[in-house]
């Protein structure tokens, strides 16, 4: 067969000690060496791996978003008409819930100052106020839902109601997510795992509580205030 | 249609499997050569049956509408182009294959490029899609655009000549009464046959009751989905009397594939005649079927 | 002399970092914990694994690979089955498939017409999402990435398990949708609503719908990991001197796909979720309100009250088609653009010559991909929507066959004055090149949207698709198989049994998909049980009848194919490093590599298709050879020198 002899010149001198006929096993060659170590490279910008994962996980989520906030803004132009969102929800109260979950941010950016500054006790007190916060977003949507249900507006009632769920709904599960995520970080800054040097883990799930929040307050201004 | 003829049908497949057949038992040892003559024939077969395909009936229907000229004259357009394109690239290939093996003495050229070249074939075709993209768009806005609809005619976007309604699996068309009512209990309705007078400008409302649909006249060159909660005008012009099919193009569910109609063209009078013959009838008849209604309401 | 062949240094040198564990990053990391640029070296763990932890739960993305490319190949002999059974019916309908009284007696084995619905609307989501999908990036993106660019193992192992894990819930409901009530999914694979979203609509529509949007949503969750996955590991784990522009363009391809599916997938999975929502909770996102179906009226919003509907009225299909397109136009490319750069890898190393222009088709591939986001109004020129955005399409559309042009014209430049091996790998990438021309320029037609409305939903389509996604991209994952066979298994496929296989495949495909282009000129309508019940039709029925011939011969003749790849798996013929004298990475890492992959270190000198260089005295020159100052020595240690 011909792939035997592809090369016209079959050097003998190539490199790594390439013998002449490259397609013919040769164990003295093409065995694995037997122990070596494992070469890990690194390239590319000046970005942790798992940071740079980070970044194009939340792109996804942008994408996702997305595709649920266009839902929404084709089908309310689509629509022969609209409701006042004021007169269908209570705006004042999740106005609130609003403020709860900036100030949540905000909490978080002193957790990952404290771990900077290597503060563990720092890091369990702010954390665990961010917590908190989500935890309290959590609970007054979830009262909002219960209300809005005792009313008899569930999401096969209308198009508003649809579109409403499916997008609170979904940015509350990545709320409950991200508390979950903020949990075990708080776990594992108990127990030391964050460093002065060291507070990538907490960076990570910083940033992903930050994306929830810059969601929220894009769904908050188009689904509650116009 | 000597080829395709049935009784032939099953000789074609024996010749081409013998044909396989010889191609493989040699194709391990005479490689080159016949992938030189297969990837050769790929064009020239290729252009064959493009030549062959209306003798045998696998091209266009006949063309009985305004709307069919551009839209043919164009696909002859892009045919042209694309079979040259076609012809050239496949040449050029088996050229390589034939030209370039192995056991030409000496190295491969050892090139990494000419930006002079990717400049031509990047600009030739960039022309020729060009003249496509703006040659298309007279023919598109003829047939979709508002500002080409008809008016001044019998019918309008207004004064529909009837309102096509499709559901599973079936075509309804209603056609309003002698007020130019849709509203009204006098309204005639034709189940399957789209009746239209000849040379004239129809307009219609496209409507559909439970699921997609697709209003397809092979013959008119039209095809337009039906989509529940919209209403869609859509106008053509027949411009010889006779019964075509009116196919439904979309997936529907299980019984697509039998949702037929007939678009059945008249001369004008015979057009008058037959609407005249269905109001009388739906007089002596009482009151059309309330059954059949246009949407869910 | 091009950038592409200096032997200049690597523009990272490799320096010798202390030794470290990857995951653990030292105290002497920058502020920024960004590790220095260099090698760092991970102690020996050759601990043996056991056949669980190295098999089934592996986080070696070499046994992924296999995983993922045995998997689709299972489904390609499945989605194959189907397509012959519609072949059956769509040339005598009605009448019963020989042998498969046994499986539907009920039937006789006659297909019904709803089986019909179910049968291609399973055989076009078991094709694009469960063969070639996961055959192009689950199977070789995970098998070449860290070759290719001198890595380990995938930057996330265990994210890389979990990636092909969540194919497996996929799998389940995709076939637990033929055994539930009602059927499999019946609503094609573009799942259009309302025929998708009322219970009442169609057979398939009751349980089987969900069915399919549960494996479409993990199919996504699967892809979604894996391209987070693939992006990191090209970007980050690059060995030293290997810049982006001296990736081989099977990378280029991958890197690009996983992008798309970065950046469209997401919105299908929201689109599914939606979908998901109406079917189940009666939400109304693609249904519009008031609808009767089968003199019944749908779920959505049956219980409100008129006032409701006034206020609101009820959802858009056309919503979906946008949403579903956004991610399945993208979906095309990712189909083509990881089979195009097989094609470029494989071309010029069995012909022996660089590729012609690497920066304009890198460039191409990017431009293939960024279009791609902007077209995909092409598959509703007559669906409805405004016929204003029709034309902001279609001009986007054309446009696209510009990037297009570039890559063919430069594959007929790599090929011009090479010294070509005939080669089965290198036969099946020539075979891709001959017929994705045919397939590109059938979709000027489609393009064209006076055409379009003619031959919209027309066999004119399903020649073209085909043409791209099968002769095209299937053809490119047998030429992959062929060439990289070799690192994955250490053994060579036979090349009588290749040759054999590739020559019955190129015929019969074209006997099978060419004479289509005249069907649906005819006007044949595509996803129809009985074509012939119409005048317009009747007359097709021979040439249907010559088409599936073809495509039973095409389906019995992989039976050589599946002898060749079993056989040479434990059997074939045992191979070096590097049996095709190939230039890249992977071809440095013993045959099949093992654990950690490189037993050397690696430094990047040049581009990945230096044949033919007048430099040294052979015909091929790998990326890692160093030239000069070096006297062609060898500069990374070998433990057998
Ligand atoms: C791998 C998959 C793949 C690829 C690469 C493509 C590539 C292209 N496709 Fe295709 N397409 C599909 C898969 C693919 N498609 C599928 C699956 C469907 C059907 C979905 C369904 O409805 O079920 C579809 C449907 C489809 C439609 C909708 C048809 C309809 O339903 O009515 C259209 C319309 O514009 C279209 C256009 C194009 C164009 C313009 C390209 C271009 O990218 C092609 C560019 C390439 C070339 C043009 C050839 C090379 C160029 C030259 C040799 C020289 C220059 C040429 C000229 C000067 C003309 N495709
Ligand atoms: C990647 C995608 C792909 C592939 C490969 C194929 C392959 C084939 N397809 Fe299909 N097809 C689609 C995607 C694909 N298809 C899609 C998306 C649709 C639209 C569905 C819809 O309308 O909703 C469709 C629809 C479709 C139709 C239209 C049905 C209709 O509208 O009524 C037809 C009709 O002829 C058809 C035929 C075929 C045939 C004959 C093949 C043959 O090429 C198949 C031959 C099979 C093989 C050659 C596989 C053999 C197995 C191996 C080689 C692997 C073995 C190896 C080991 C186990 C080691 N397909
Ligand atoms: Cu109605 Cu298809
Ligand atoms: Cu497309």
């Amino acid at each position: 067969m011909s792939q035997a002899t592809l090369a016209p010149h079959a050097g003998a001198h190539g490199h790594h000690g390439h013998k002449a006929d490259a397609a013919a096993y040769d164990p003295a060659v093409d065995a694995p060496a037997e122990h070596h170590p494992i070469f890990d490279y690194d390239s590319g910008p000046p970005v942790e791996r798992g940071k740079f994962a980070i970044w194009l996980f939340l792109a996804t989520e942008v994408m996702f978003f997305t595709g649920l906030i266009g839902t929404y803004i084709i089908l309310r132009t689509g629509s022969a008409a609209w409701p006042n969102p004021e007169e269908r929800l209570a705006v004042d109260i999740t106005a609130f819930n609003t403020f709860v979950l900036i100030i949540s941010s905000w909490l978080m950016v002193r957790a990952l100052q404290a771990a900077q500054k290597g503060d563990r006790a720092g890091i369990l007190k702010w954390l665990g106020a961010t917590i908190l916060g989500g935890a309290l977003f959590v609970g007054i949507q979830v009262y909002e839902y219960i209300e809005l249900y005792k009313h008899g507006n569930w999401p096969n009632v209308d198009i508003f109601w649809s579109t409403f769920y499916a997008m609170t709904g979904f940015h509350g599960l990545h709320v409950v997510v991200g508390v979950i995520w903020l949990i075990c970080a708080w776990f594992g800054a108990a127990r030391g795992r964050y460093t002065a040097q060291n507070y990538m883990g907490l960076e990570l799930a910083g940033l992903y509580w930050h994306f929830v929040d810059l969601v929220w307050v894009l769904l908050f201004t188009i689904v509650y205030l116009f | 249609m000597s080829l395709l003829n049935p009784s032939n049908g099953w000789w074609t497949a024996l010749a081409v499997l013998v044909a396989a057949l010889l191609v493989l038992v040699t194709f391990v040892k005479y490689t080159r050569l016949w992938l030189v003559l297969l990837i050769g024939l790929v064009p020239v077969l290729g252009v064959w049956t493009f030549v062959k395909a209306p003798e045998w009936g696998l091209w266009f229907p006949e063309d009985v509408s305004t709307h069919g000229k551009g839209m043919d004259q164009l696909f002859y357009m892009i045919m042209w182009m694309v079979t040259f394109t076609f012809v050239l690239t496949e040449v050029a290939l088996v050229w390589c294959v034939f030209r370039y093996h192995e056991k030409v003495p000496g190295k491969s050229l050892f090139t990494h490029g000419s930006h002079k070249l990717e400049m031509i074939w990047t600009a030739i075709p960039a022309v020729a899609l060009l003249v496509i993209a703006f040659a298309q768009i007279g023919t598109f806005k003829r047939i979709k655009f508002e500002n080409h609809w008809p008016t001044g005619g019998p019918y309008s976007a207004q004064k529909p000549i009837a309102h096509v309604i499709a559901y599973q699996f079936a075509w309804l068309m209603r056609y309003p009464d002698e007020n130019g009512s849709f509203d009204s209990v006098d309204v005639v309705e034709s189940p399957f046959d789209f009746v239209v007078p000849v040379d004239t400008d129809i307009m219609f409302h496209l409507k559909s009751r439970d699921v997609l649909h697709s209003f397809f006249l092979p013959n008119l060159r039209l095809k337009q989905d039906a989509v529940p909660g919209m209403t869609i005008p859509m106008w053509f012009k027949a411009t010889k009397v006779g019964e075509y099919d009116l196919i439904c193009a979309e997936l529907c569910g299980w019984g697509h594939y039998k949702m037929a109609g007939k678009l059945i063209v008249k001369s004008k009078a015979d057009y008058d005649a037959w609407l005249a013959q269905k109001r009388a009838e739906l007089k002596s008849n009482g009151k059309a079927d309330l059954s059949n209604m246009e949407e869910g309401q | 002399m091009s950038p592409a062949d200096s032997s200049a240094a690597p523009a990272t040198a490799p320096k010798h970092a202390p030794a470290h564990h990857p995951d653990a990053h030292p105290a002497h990391e920058g502020p920024l914990g960004i590790a220095p640029a260099g090698t760092v070296h991970v102690s020996h763990d050759h601990h043996e694994l056991g056949f669980i932890r190295k098999y089934i739960f592996s986080v070696d993305h070499k046994v992924i690979a296999i995983q993922f490319m045995l998997t689709g190949l299972f489904f390609l002999v499945l989605g194959g089955l189907f397509a012959m059974a519609i072949r059956h019916q769509v040339a005598w309908p009605w009448k019963p498939i020989p042998g498969m009284g046994l499986l539907f007696p009920e039937t006789g084995g006659v297909i019904s017409p709803e089986f019909y619905t179910m049968l291609f609307t399973m055989h076009g989501t078991i094709m694009i999402f469960f063969v070639i999908i996961p055959l192009l990036t689950g199977a070789f993106g995970n098998f070449l990435i860290p070759l290719m660019v001198g890595a380990p193992d995938m930057a996330f192992p265990k994210l890389n398990m979990f990636g092909y894990w969540a194919m497996i819930p996929a799998i389940f409901f995709a076939i637990l949708g033929f055994f539930v009530e009602g059927g499999a999914a019946a609503a094609g694979w573009t799942a259009y609503p309302p025929l998708s979203t009322i219970l009442s609509a169609a057979p398939g529509s009751l349980n089987g719908q969900t069915c399919w949007l549960m494996a479409l949503t993990w199919v996504g969750v699967s892809s979604m990991m894996g391209a987070v996955n693939y992006v990191t590991t090209i970007v980050k784990m690059r060995a030293p001197g290997l810049t982006m522009m001296r990736l081989p363009l099977s990378i280029w391809g991958l890197f690009i796909s996983a992008l798309l599916q970065l950046f469209a997938l997401p919105v299908l999975t929201a689109a599914s979720i939606l979908q998901l929502l109406d079917r189940t909770l009666h939400t109304g996102f693609f249904t519009p309100s008031n609808l009767l179906v089968n003199s019944v009226r749908p779920e959505a919003f049956q219980s409100a009250g008129t006032a409701a509907i006034d206020a609101a009225s009820g959802g858009h299909p056309l919503l979906w088609q946008h949403l579903f397109w956004f991610y399945s136009h993208p979906a095309v490319y990712i189909m083509v653009l990881p089979a195009m750069g097989f094609a470029s890898d494989i071309l010029s190393v069995h012909a022996r010559k660089p590729v012609f222009g690497y920066k304009p088709m890198v460039y191409s591939i990017c431009a293939i991909a960024g279009l791609g986001f902007i077209v995909w109004g092409h598959h509703m020129f007559t669906s409805g929507m405004n016929p204003a955005l029709g034309m902001s399409f279609m001009v986007a559309t054309i446009m696209i066959a510009l990037p297009s042009a570039v890559k063919v014209f430069n594959w007929i430049g790599t090929l011009w004055g090479s010294r070509i091996h005939l080669t089965s790998a290198m036969l099946n990438a020539l075979a891709f090149v001959s017929m994705f021309i045919i397939g590109g320029l059938s979709g000027i037609w489609m393009a064209a949207t006076p055409v379009d409305i003619y031959i919209h939903d027309t066999y004119i389509v399903v020649a073209h698709f085909h043409y791209v996604v099968f002769a095209g991209s299937v053809f490119a994952i047998w030429a992959g198989i062929y060439h990289w066979f070799p690192k994955m298994f250490g053994r060579q496929m036979n090349e009588t049994l290749g040759k054999l296989h590739f020559i019955g495949s190129f015929v019969f495909t074209n006997g099978v998909f060419y004479m289509m282009h005249q069907l649906g000129l005819a006007g044949l309508m595509r996803r129809t049980a009985d074509p012939y019940t119409y005048t317009t039709y009747a007359h097709l029925q021979e040439c249907n009848e010559l088409i599936t011939i073809c495509a039973f011969l095409l389906f019995a003749w992989q039976i050589f194919f599946v002898i060749n790849f079993f056989h040479s798996m434990f059997w074939g013929k045992r191979v070096g490093r590097n049996p095709w004298k190939a230039n890249t990475l992977e071809w440095d890492a013993p045959s099949p590599p093992g654990h950690g992959n490189f037993d050397r270190e690696l430094a990047v000198y040049r581009g990945p298709y230096e044949f033919g260089s007048p430099e040294v005295a052979e015909d091929y020159l790998p990326q890692t050879r160093k030239l000069g100052d070096g006297a062609g020595k060898p500069a990374p240690a070998h433990a057998h020198h």
